[in-house]
């Protein structure tokens, strides 16, 4: 397990869980990247917060890159998506674009991603976020193992 | 809620740079490393990689003790109530959508945090992503009622 690095894992998720409590103690509000993201879009109401979070995000991703170059990707090497399996003779293009289609489609109506579910709702004991939680990751585990695309 | 106060976008903008630095912290911002967890194949030859799970049950601990302590309250700091999640079914359509989502997911590594997160030092094909991901969204939208008092008329 070589490229395990579970010391900066438990350190940035204990930051994961800091943000998430801070604007469920601050404002009353789940730190669910997916829903923020998706109520920017009409009829949405109150965008302001959601937009300073999702600003904040990438500045607080880029700052710590600029402040601890060496833990990775995005500071020392560059970032790079996933290609799809090459005998599938798919383009990267198609394979990206539907992955991004079947997350926001999947996360509207599932009501939250891996922030919203896997942390806020299992924090919050929310039987709907387990059932969440066990789909989504058994179906993430079982498509990669069925691609091989690792 | 008629309008955002100022100690909430603060409040927005502390938690969002945690959120981000956590991700780049955790490395959970590169999608490769998000795929190397999910390759469970990848346990009887030691390859895979745990590290997605050292990051998400410190990050649900501390949560954890934030919904206690605001248990202990009528309301938040800066706002007149928690907004707590109205749907309590455990329903087709979220089901449906987890399982929706994991197979996006299994197949790019991105979920919505790291998403947004890579736009810091973006990869060829984010924005792609991206507007991909809006457009589900918007799609999912479409079906999922939209509104407070049409989402809790659902919920019951």
């Amino acid at each position: 397990m070589e490229s395990s690095t579970p010391l900066t894992a438990a350190i940035g998720g204990s930051l994961i869980g800091l943000a998430c409590a801070v604007l469920w103690l601050g404002n009353g509000r789940i730190a669910g990247i997916s829903g923020i993201f998706g109520q920017l879009l009409p009829p949405a109401h109150t965008v302001a917060w959601r937009i300073v979070f999702l600003i904040a995000l990438v500045v607080g991703a880029w700052g710590s890159a600029q402040l601890f170059p060496a833990l990775g990707v995005g500071g020392a090497e560059p970032t790079a998506l996933a290609v799809p399996p090459t005998q599938w003779g798919i383009p990267a293009p198609v394979w990206i674009a539907l992955s991004g289609l079947l997350i926001g489609f999947g996360t509207k109506i599932g009501n939250g991603c891996t922030s919203g579910h896997g942390v806020c709702g299992l924090a919050r004991l929310s039987r709907r976020s387990l059932a969440a939680v066990a789909v989504f990751f058994s179906i993430a585990i079982l498509t990669v193992t069925v691609t091989g695309i690792v | 809620m008629a309008r955002t106060h100022a100690p909430q976008l603060a409040v927005a903008a502390v938690s969002g740079l945690l959120f981000g630095a956590g991700l780049y912290v955790s490395q959970m911002v590169d999608p490769l490393k998000v795929l190397r967890f999910l390759d469970f194949t990848a346990i009887p030859s030691g390859g895979w990689d745990p590290s997605l799970a050292f990051v998400i049950v410190p990050a649900i601990v501390v949560m954890f003790v934030a919904v206690r302590l605001g248990r202990r309250r009528t309301a938040p700091l800066f706002d007149t109530e928690f907004h707590e999640p109205e749907y309590r079914r455990i329903d087709k359509r979220l089901l449906g959508g987890a399982a929706l989502f994991g197979l996006g997911w299994g197949m790019s590594g991105i979920c919505p945090g790291p998403a947004i997160a890579l736009l810091a030092f973006p990869p060829d094909g984010l924005w792609l992503f991206l507007i991909a991901l809006l457009v589900g969204t918007f799609a999912g939208s479409r079906i999922v009622p939209s509104g407070h008092l049409k989402r809790q008329a659902d919920a019951q």
